[in-house]
């Protein structure tokens, strides 16, 4: 009987560890980013981080236009992605029949499971070429295509976490607005939808989230040009976002370097996006549950 | 509240015909509009599938599988690349499966709810949303610099399994809190402790869900670029790693070199590549779709 105590206070210790490993890795992962990162803040004066070019050969950290190239394409993927993301849910959880829901679902999650790479590699052979003509531009790997495609990419959590959000809406309520005559449309846009809001918004935010931070996409087809954005043509031409500049230059810079410090730098700028995207969807979330907990006692 | 209004003003009338002809017309344009949209969306995945497959298949050989690239990847097969993502899955897999188990165990069936579970919770969370090259940076200045494993497999799988964790946490809680608490009632009373209780009998009520969670995590895995590319892969290595503590070639990766880093690269090799990915990566998503509906059909509860 004492081993087998030991054994349970053993198993117990190791299975709290795991449980708490989620809060050991992300700490470690800021205190990484924070001990390669905060040598650039010393190295690198406000001004130069500051200016409009990011030139590292000659010590030029301007992360603006990284910063910009990021909100640029990220703002593009949003507005594809937002209305097909949102009416695919709608459409796949009140209006087709059960059969049908079962083929869709499946579906969008394999778009949500093709590597980016893949995604990437379509976009240089069939999507930039068709840009190209189709727009007429000197080149076709442009902001736009990268918001294509990480549009495309979004859709997916979009789909499924505001699909959720819809079928977690009590049936009583549709059969209530049915009953009061008003047609299913009518009962899905004043009904259903404001009843799932703030689950439909954690969907937007996630789906967003995940589009600022993809990297490889966007450094195959957005043509990185580190360029300052201004107004609504440089959807059109090369931009250059944060998560490729990573991407491209690590590899070659030395370890310890200016320039491998800056590096990190832009990973801490990621790190903190991600996390307030996260904390306030994460928010929503924790809110709505305790809302439910409050009208089911 | 227009149509509210007037619905309410033709109470007590008969309702006017042209009024309910409407909101029927409404709802059919609306409807069609949603089912636009939806075509929309699901419409470009087929073709991207249907247009990888077809060419990419015609490149598809034995050889192509087994053999070792040629001529600066322009020729030959694509062994390397193949065997690395094995290799980095599997690492992957040795790392974050009784890791992420375990927390999901500790979340299900240990933990209460306070104020430090929630905090476990918003990491998670936080965990899914780091952007993949974070977690490149991250694998880069803890374990090929700090912990001096190098470009390795074993640096590789690390940074891939705590990029996987939070899928694997959280499918897995949600198949074991999908088993019903008599079960758990049961056992206990039968003088099982919390231990026994889980381990033989919540774990193997749970084990296609947890299989499902658990298949499609290492499917993200074998899929990422970003994270391997400091800390694992090699742009040309023309032979099979020996040990953990070697670099190595990996299908997206590779896929990444051909179609951007070198010129004249055969499109017949790139399709070939994009396939053998493609394939790789379906495979795992149709295997985790048939445990969970093969575990539906046959549950008891």
């Amino acid at each position: 009987m004492k081993a087998g105590d030991f054994k349970e206070i053993v198993i117990t210790s190791l299975i709290k560890v795991c449980g708490y490993s989620a809060i050991i890795f992300v700490g470690m992962i800021f205190v990484f980013l924070i001990k390669e990162g905060s040598p650039a803040l010393v190295r690198v004066s406000l001004e130069n981080f500051l200016q409009l070019r990011w030139y590292p050969i000659e010590d030029y950290f301007g992360i603006l236009p990284l910063i910009g190239g990021s909100l640029v394409v990220t703002v593009g993927a949003a507005i594809f992605s937002i209305p097909l993301g949102l009416t695919s849910a709608v459409y796949i959880a009140e209006v087709t029949p059960r059969w049908v829901r079962e083929i869709l679902k499946p579906l969008v999650e394999i778009l949500g499971g093709l590597p980016s790479v893949m995604l990437g590699f379509i976009g240089i052979l069939v999507i930039i070429p068709a840009l190209r003509q189709a727009l007429n531009l000197p080149t076709g790997l442009t902001a736009f295509a990268g918001s294509l495609i990480l549009g495309g990419m979004a859709i997916p959590t979009i789909v499924s976490v505001s699909e959720d959000a819809l079928d977690a809406v009590p049936k009583t309520y549709r059969e209530a607005a049915l009953a009061m005559g008003a047609t299913r449309w009518q009962t899905i846009w004043r009904v259903t939808l404001p009843a799932a809001k703030s689950g439909v918004l954690t969907a937007v935010m996630l789906g967003v989230g995940r589009a600022i931070g993809e990297t490889m996409t966007v450094m195959m087809v957005t043509g990185n040009a580190a360029v300052f954005p201004t107004g609504l043509g440089s959807l059109f031409r090369p931009v250059r976002t944060m998560t490729a500049t990573i991407a491209a230059e690590m590899g070659e810079v030395a370890s310890g370097s200016t320039h491998y410090h800056v590096l990190f730098f832009i990973g801490i700028v990621l790190f903190l996006i991600s996390l307030t995207v996260n904390l306030i969807a994460a928010s929503v979330v924790f809110r709505q549950r305790k809302r439910a907990e409050r009208i089911l006692s | 509240m227009a149509t509210g209004n007037n619905f309410s003003a033709m109470m007590g009338k008969r309702v006017d015909a042209s009024f309910s002809q409407r909101r029927k017309w409404m709802q059919r344009l609306g409807f069609t509009a949603l089912t636009l949209a939806t075509l929309a969306t699901v419409i470009p995945i087929l073709l991207i599938i249907i247009h990888i497959f077809s060419n990419g298949l015609p490149g598809v050989s034995w050889q192509f599988l087994v053999e070792f690239p040629r001529d600066g990847m322009r020729a030959g097969g694509i062994l390397p690349a193949i065997m690395g993502t094995l290799w980095l899955t599997l690492g992957t897999a040795v790392f974050s499966v009784p890791l992420g188990i375990g927390a999901a165990i500790y979340l299900s069936e240990y933990a209460s709810e306070n104020r430090w579970t929630r905090a476990i919770r918003i990491a998670i969370i936080n965990l899914a949303g780091i952007p993949s090259i974070v977690y490149g940076l991250f694998g880069l200045g803890l374990f090929v610099i700090f912990l001096r494993l190098g470009t390795s497999i074993i640096a590789g799988s690390l940074t891939l399994a705590i990029m996987t964790l939070p899928i694997i946490i959280s499918t897995t809680e949600e198949a074991l809190r999908a088993v019903p608490n008599s079960f758990r009632v049961v056992s206990i009373s039968l003088g099982g402790t919390r231990w026994q209780t889980i381990r033989r009998v919540v774990l193997p009520q749970a084990l296609p869900g947890i299989l499902t969670g658990v298949v499609l995590g290492l499917e993200r895995a074998a899929g990422e670029t970003a994270p391997i590319l400091f800390t694992v892969a090699a742009f040309y290595l023309p032979r099979l790693p020996t040990s953990v503590f070697d670099a190595t070639m990996a299908l997206p990766y590779h896929l990444f070199v051909i179609s951007t880093q070198v010129p004249g690269m055969p499109i017949r090799i790139q399709y070939g590549t994009a396939v053998v990915l493609l394939t790789f990566v379906l495979l795992m998503n149709i295997t985790a779709t048939v445990i969970r509906s093969w575990a539906r059909a046959r549950r008891q509860w």
